[in-house]
């Protein structure tokens, strides 16, 4: 649209400038609340101005024992963990339903589609539904307090299976046929043809699991109690209510900021090939 | 080398029969076209010899193996796809190298092979590139430059040219002949196109609704087709066709009009003359109302209907000349270009 109409161009700009501000006044909040002292959090008004304390409140954060006076893990090992059950969750799926997909797409055996649609019907079965039956499953095999524990029950994925089902369906028979003549026996064909042929699309999943993974909260709650497995996104809820004393603001908000940068870094790592993904034609 | 031999082959889904009984022997070194109308079966035919369909019953051989139970890649075949099936994530060398990587050849004999065949087909500058950096022409030589690499006993071209311009494609289909002469490889190529056929082909295998129709060299085709369906599918414009009472070697055409022919042949018959056949000669038998001229320069087609019928009939003559529409025209042909037909079972009489 090409239009010169100064008063639409200003009131739309100024929606926007709104906008920006709701998303990202509180990213804000957390930054000030991350750079001044833990008393001064607790004073009214709270400040609106960074304080002088960011790379102590850091220092501390980071490596130290985090929140005084309790015995949470110090916040580099959250986040460790928190890493380790994002990845162990996006390459899982990935890897899952990139195999489940390429069965249904290219092998005929009996109940291809039975089996297609059991997949499909898992997304009625989310964690949260099957929460009980499935803590069960994780204590009796011994994964509680675990990587394992934590992302197993997590990456069956029916939402993947599907993505890669359509994208597979684009990939022309011919590259198939093409690739028999050259020789190329199944997980030949899957690993030299149809993978980097899904390159964007995985990227693009990857990302959108990896923040899936980063921000788990109900189920990491159940399975870690061990303060060295605990999660980033977890602990934070776990700090404001540390053992009868007031939040100590500063540190809680650095934790947050900290739990900020993975997904970030990861978008910005992706996106170019994300947007790849979405506006590459040639099959 | 090998040549091919499908012994009683055919092809169903379900129950339903697509390809019948074909039988045909291709000899070492020759370049045989499949021709006929879309769904006839034909690319069915070439994907049975190729491997890419099972095989319902019947038999195919390539050289004296029989390949019937044979993966693609075992039958030392290549084949060259309509849309060309590049893999668009590789470089056009990595394309033309995969098969040969697969079959864990040394890497400087796949070099080499890779830099004759570029040379060959001109797309030396190109090997660095991807295939949607290509023009259509250039994808379709590299598709062709895929197959020339493996150094195969069979060609198998599946309509590779009817993605690109009509230009292009008389230009490809020189430089695809060219290529089978000189690499002496027994090939097949699809086809719809009857031209396309004509000029490629030293046989033509015309298939319709799955039966061969007619398998022979392309002036056979066109001086003594075996069928209706091959004497108006070869040759254009096609062929008219004047349904006429036969009575030994006379016959008498709707409108009262009697001729004679070399054939015998009594009942009802289809006379069939090729519109390049017909010239103008008041002895002549055609009677000819014009209804509409088309001038292509070399030759001028007149299109009408036959006098006191309304069947419609087409003259191919030379020259640019100045007939009239509404005009009524004498045309005669020669008696050894008539062709007659049976007229149920649509076979040839005669010769």
């Amino acid at each position: 649209m090409i239009e010169n109409r100064p008063l639409l161009a200003i009131a739309s700009h100024l929606v926007l400038l709104l906008g920006v501000a709701m998303v990202a006044l509180p990213v804000w909040i957390t930054f000030v609340g991350a750079s001044h002292e833990a008393e001064r959090m607790l004073q009214v008004p709270i400040p609106m101005w960074p304080g002088d304390q960011f790379f102590v409140n850091l220092k501390q954060t980071f490596w130290g024992s985090g929140l005084s006076g309790t015995a949470t893990a110090p916040v580099w090992m959250m986040m460790f963990n928190s890493l380790m059950m994002a990845l162990m969750i996006a390459f899982g799926k990935i890897a899952i339903s990139l195999l489940s997909a390429f069965a249904i797409v290219y092998f005929k055996f009996p109940f291809r589609m039975g089996f297609f649609w059991m997949i499909f019907i898992t997304l009625m079965l989310p964690v949260e539904v099957r929460i009980l039956p499935t803590f069960e499953v994780i204590a009796k095999l011994g994964m509680l307090n675990s990587y394992w524990g934590l992302t197993v029950p997590l990456i069956a994925s029916a939402t993947a299976t599907f993505m890669f089902r359509q994208v597979f369906l684009t990939i022309p028979d011919e590259m198939l046929e093409s690739a028999r003549i050259d020789g190329a026996g199944p997980m030949r064909f899957f690993w030299d043809i149809v993978i980097p042929l899904s390159r964007t699309n995985i990227a693009a999943l990857f990302v959108i699991l990896f923040i899936y993974g980063w921000n788990q909260y109900l189920w990491p709650l159940l399975v870690t109690t061990d303060s060295d497995m605990s999660t980033i996104v977890v602990s934070i809820k776990q700090m404001l209510e540390a053992a009868e004393q007031s939040p100590q603001w500063n540190i809680i908000m650095m934790t947050a900021l900290l739990a900020m940068i993975p997904p970030i870094f990861v978008v910005i790592a992706m996106q170019k090939l994300f947007v790849q993904g979405l506006t590459e034609t040639d099959k | 080398m090998a040549g091919i031999k499908l012994d009683t082959l055919t092809k169903s889904y379900g129950d339903t029969e697509v390809l019948h009984h074909i039988d045909a022997a291709i000899n070492d070194g020759e370049f045989v076209v499949i021709v006929g109308p879309s769904g006839c079966g034909k690319s069915t035919l070439l994907r049975m010899v190729a491997g890419l369909e099972s095989v319902t019953s019947g038999d195919v051989y390539i050289g004296d193996k029989r390949v019937n139970d044979l993966e693609p890649a075992d039958r030392d075949i290549a084949m060259v796809f309509q849309n060309y099936a590049l893999y668009p994530h590789m470089s056009v060398r990595q394309n033309m190298a995969y098969g040969l990587k697969i079959r864990k050849l040394p890497k400087d004999e796949i070099d080499r092979r890779v830099r004759e065949a570029a040379d060959i087909l001109e797309i030396g500058q190109y090997l660095d590139r991807k295939p949607r950096q290509l023009s259509g022409g250039q994808r379709q030589r590299v598709a062709m430059g895929r197959a020339i690499v493996r150094d195969p006993q069979v060609f198998l071209f599946d309509e590779p040219l009817s993605n690109l311009d009509a230009k292009l494609r008389v230009q490809m289909r020189l430089e695809i002949r060219k290529l089978q002469k000189r690499l002496g490889v027994t090939s097949i190529f699809v086809t719809h196109d009857q031209v396309e056929a004509m000029t490629l082909g030293d046989r033509l295998m015309v298939l319709n609704a799955g039966y061969v129709e007619q398998f022979g060299t392309p002036i056979e085709l066109y001086e003594r087709p075996a069928s209706v369906f091959v004497a108006g599918f070869i040759g254009s414009p096609a062929m008219n066709f004047i349904p006429c009472n036969a009575s030994g070697t006379s016959l008498t055409m709707p409108n009262g009009i009697g001729l004679d022919t070399r054939q015998t042949a009594t009942g009802k018959v289809l006379l069939g003359v090729r519109p390049e056949h017909l010239t103008p000669d008041a002895t002549g038998h055609f009677k000819m109302t014009i209804e509409m001229l088309e001038h292509l320069g070399g030759v001028t087609l007149l299109h009408g209907i036959l006098d006191g019928t309304d069947i419609q009939i087409v003259a191919s003559l030379e020259g640019i000349t100045q007939h009239q529409i509404g005009e009524v025209l004498t045309l005669s042909a020669p008696t050894e270009k008539l062709h007659l037909f049976d007229e149920a079972t649509e076979k040839r009489i005669g010769d």
